[in-house]
């Protein structure tokens, strides 16, 4: 999503200024995508530039607010029929990281993957808290937002999950060779054992 | 009364192991976990990881191998099984997958059975288990049958049976089974909310977004627990986090 689009989306309520549009997004976005003034006055120009929106007369305070023109309204519309594509993921920072953990020597790839759920686990337990504490009827759109992060970060422990099953299912079978590998009988330290799996 | 520093649940370096010699399986090995009031921990690990097994030695359902189990200070190792059997109608409460409930008893009567078998008259017991029905947002359906209950409603009794009187520790086995996603979450904040109340709750899940309700989670591997999430903030250390 762009701030541009999000700009239109509060336009197409009413005109507003620029102090407006910041507190609006902030609002509806519950907070979680912080804007300066100095976006918004440089999206609003922009906008103006392409013919989305155009200036009214200044406030006697100062303030010049903006509405949405025919063609920006068409832009918001297309906006909205339009699904986002996902090409910059934060996730594939972790998704490289994990397939370059996986074939760099000495690297504990099931720490790598246990410490990273650790992480997404304590980040789904905070939204979660936040959801439970969000509970009023004007939160609906705060909670909405929420869910997203809920469903993205539930999905990364999953995925993570997942590797590691795979991890243990391509562990190569067969005893290691004599006094390298743990003895299976006893019982283990979890963190020498993995070390173990991992140089494997 | 409650044990060291106050727990209601504490694991001492449990094991268990099933079986001897070489086909020895063994479930748990070493494992420790101490739970206070007002805390619910979550549990997660791949099957065949231990999870259940520790929850069956906390509610003292299974004795352990070696280490020990206390509850509210009280060691289950003590107890001869008319005392364990007392102490788990009394202050533990379990909500499994398999919900359990007798379908010739009322959905009151099965709320109200774990007290009158601990020696609670008809009336009183009764009374508590409409209360603890009320809790669930079942007021009302007290008179009616498992099978004539949805299956979100029947996991309600399920649940209110588990929290009826007083007890102080809530044990949930993937409490939210085959419900779907609306109605397990109804599930989840029931328990959160008693143990803000003051219980202490274990909950044993596969689901990352069920154990996203606890203030704790650890996670076992192959009968070890093998890390556990940081302490969480307060909300509003959280909201200002947020920007909110």
């Amino acid at each position: 999503m762009s701030i541009r689009h999000g700009l239109l989306a509060l336009l197409e309520r009413g005109q507003m200024y620029g102090y407006q549009l910041r507190a609006a997004f902030e609002e509806s976005t519950g907070s979680t995508w912080p804007l300066n003034i100095g976006q918004v006055y440089t999206t609003l120009n922009r906008l103006e530039r392409d013919g989305l929106v155009r200036p009214l007369p200044e406030h006697e305070g100062g303030q010049r607010p903006y509405e949405i023109t025919d063609a920006g309204r068409a832009e918001l519309t297309l906006w909205f029929a339009t699904p986002i594509s996902r090409n910059d993921r934060p996730r594939d920072e972790l998704s490289i990281k994990l397939a370059l953990a996986l074939t760099t020597p000495g690297v504990d790839v099931r720490a790598v993957v246990q410490t990273q759920r650790s992480a997404t686990m304590r980040t789904l337990q905070e939204l979660t808290r936040l959801k439970y504490a969000s509970d009023r009827p004007e939160d609906l759109p705060w909670r909405l937002v929420l869910d997203a992060m809920l469903f993205q970060t539930e999905a990364e422990i999953r995925w993570l999950d997942h590797c590691e099953t795979t991890l243990v299912r391509h562990r190569p079978a067969g005893p290691p060779a004599a006094g390298a590998g743990p003895d299976p009988t006893a019982v283990p330290d979890p963190t020498a054992r993995t070390d173990q799996e991992a140089r494997r | 009364m409650t044990g060291a520093g106050g727990a209601v649940l504490d694991l001492r370096d449990v094991h268990r192991t099933h079986g001897s010699g070489p086909a020895a399986v063994h479930a748990l090995r070493g494992v420790s976990l101490t739970v206070h009031p007002g805390e619910l921990v979550a549990v997660m690990g791949p099957s065949g990881s231990g999870k259940s097994t520790l929850l069956t030695l906390a509610g003292g359902l299974d004795r352990p191998t070696a280490g020990e189990v206390l509850v509210e200070g009280e060691p289950l190792g003590s107890l001869d099984r008319r005392g364990l059997a007392r102490l788990r109608r009394r202050r533990i409460g379990y909500v499994f997958q398999d919900l359990n409930l007798l379908g010739s008893l009322t959905a009151a009567e099965n709320v109200a059975l774990p007290l009158e078998l601990d020696g609670v008259r008809v009336r009183p017991a009764r009374r508590a288990a409409l209360a603890a029905l009320d809790e669930v947002g079942l007021t009302g359906l007290g008179g009616r049958f498992p099978d004539q209950m949805s299956g979100g409603q029947q996991q309600r009794v399920a649940i209110a049976r588990a929290l009826v009187g007083e007890r102080r520790l809530v044990l949930a086995d993937e409490p939210t089974g085959a419900l779907d996603s609306q109605t397990g979450e109804a599930v989840l904040h029931l328990l959160r909310r008693r143990v803000d109340a003051g219980a202490a709750g274990v909950l044993v899940t596969h689901e990352a977004r069920h154990a996203g309700w606890a203030d704790r989670v650890v996670f076992l591997r192959d009968g070890v627990m093998v890390d556990s999430t940081a302490p969480l903030a307060g909300v509003e250390q959280l909201l200002s986090g947020s920007g909110r």
